[in-house]
């Protein structure tokens, strides 16, 4: 068995005020270190032995049409043992 | 004139928008997302509310409902569809018009009666009012912030594509003010703030809203 992960991530340009909110809460904390933060989303897929070429071409199409929109995210997939 | 709305799963407004098209003196007909079929309407409205939770992305997984792929075919040849709110976002992700909603800068969701500009006047939802037109009608959302990228935003502008403006204070942030857009055929209109809640004095804040309607009804008359 093995794990896909897809990472989703605003894009660079576009404002991200959850992550605004997490950056701001940190030093109330007494968290200092922060100079910012940007929040994004982590899909677990499970799949059945090692993922073939065709699976992650698949992942690749399904990351691409619903796991995250192009306009405003970017997406990236691992694999994990 | 048979006018449809799309009920999904978390629809909200679909009941208003039904209201707001029979006050306006069309004939409303109920369509449901796991259904393809039509119904034979001339327009359709996407209405607003929370489909499928939001759940992903607000209106990532409406889109890929039977009936938007009946719309989106029907679109791309020109069909009116109007998405208020949810509907504006579930065009977005249908790639039906550019852009997206994101969360609201500030983090708030926001319901308040919006001062707003009509920008367009050209679309067969919009011909029945004024190119700068001040209404006032609700907005009530908390992922209406609208982002592009540079490049977007500049066709839409130049290709007087904005359809609705935030007037007197942008609620949420978004880009150039846009409460509204058109694709560039004119036939797909996408708008945060609700028409159909402000369609009576007695339930809304104005009757700003119900020209939406009358306007559809006679530009298809007219056709």
């Amino acid at each position: 068995m093995a794990t896909i992960v897809v990472e989703v991530m605003l894009k660079p340009e576009i404002l991200d005020p959850q992550g605004q909110a997490v950056a701001a809460a940190l030093p109330r904390l007494g968290f200092t270190f922060a100079k910012a933060v940007r929040q994004g989303k982590r899909f677990e897929i499970e799949v059945e032995g090692t993922p073939t070429a065709a699976q992650l071409a698949d992942i690749e199409k399904a990351a691409e049409t619903l796991l995250s929109n192009p306009v405003i995210e970017t997406y990236l997939v691992k694999v994990e043992a | 004139m048979r006018i449809g709305v799309v009920t999904f799963p978390g629809s909200l407004d679909d009941t208003s928008a039904l209201r707001a098209i029979r006050l306006a003196g069309g004939t409303p007909v109920p369509l449901f997302h796991a259904s393809d079929d039509l119904k034979e309407v001339e327009a359709v409205v996407l209405p607003g509310g929370f489909s499928y939770g939001d759940y992903l992305r607000c209106g990532a997984i409406s889109r890929f409902a039977p009936i938007m792929s009946s719309i989106i075919i029907a679109a791309e040849h020109g069909f009116p569809v109007l998405g208020i709110c949810n509907g504006f976002q579930i065009l977005c992700e249908s790639h039906l018009l550019p852009g997206a909603l994101t969360r609201n800068q500030g983090l708030h969701f926001v319901c308040t009666d919006q001062p707003l500009t009509v920008e367009n006047n050209s679309t067969p939802w919009t011909s029945g009012y004024a190119k700068g037109d001040r209404l006032v009608i609700p907005i009530k959302n908390g992922e209406g912030s609208f982002q592009a990228s540079a490049q977007t935003l500049a066709e839409l502008e130049s290709e007087g594509r904005v359809v609705l403006r935030y007037a007197v204070k942008n609620p949420n942030g978004s880009k150039n003010d846009i409460a509204g857009i058109t694709n560039a055929r004119g036939n797909v209109v996408g708008v945060m703030p609700h028409p159909e809640q402000a369609i009576e004095s007695l339930t809304g804040p104005s009757e700003d809203g119900l020209k939406f309607f009358t306007s559809i009804l006679q530009s298809m008359v007219g056709r």
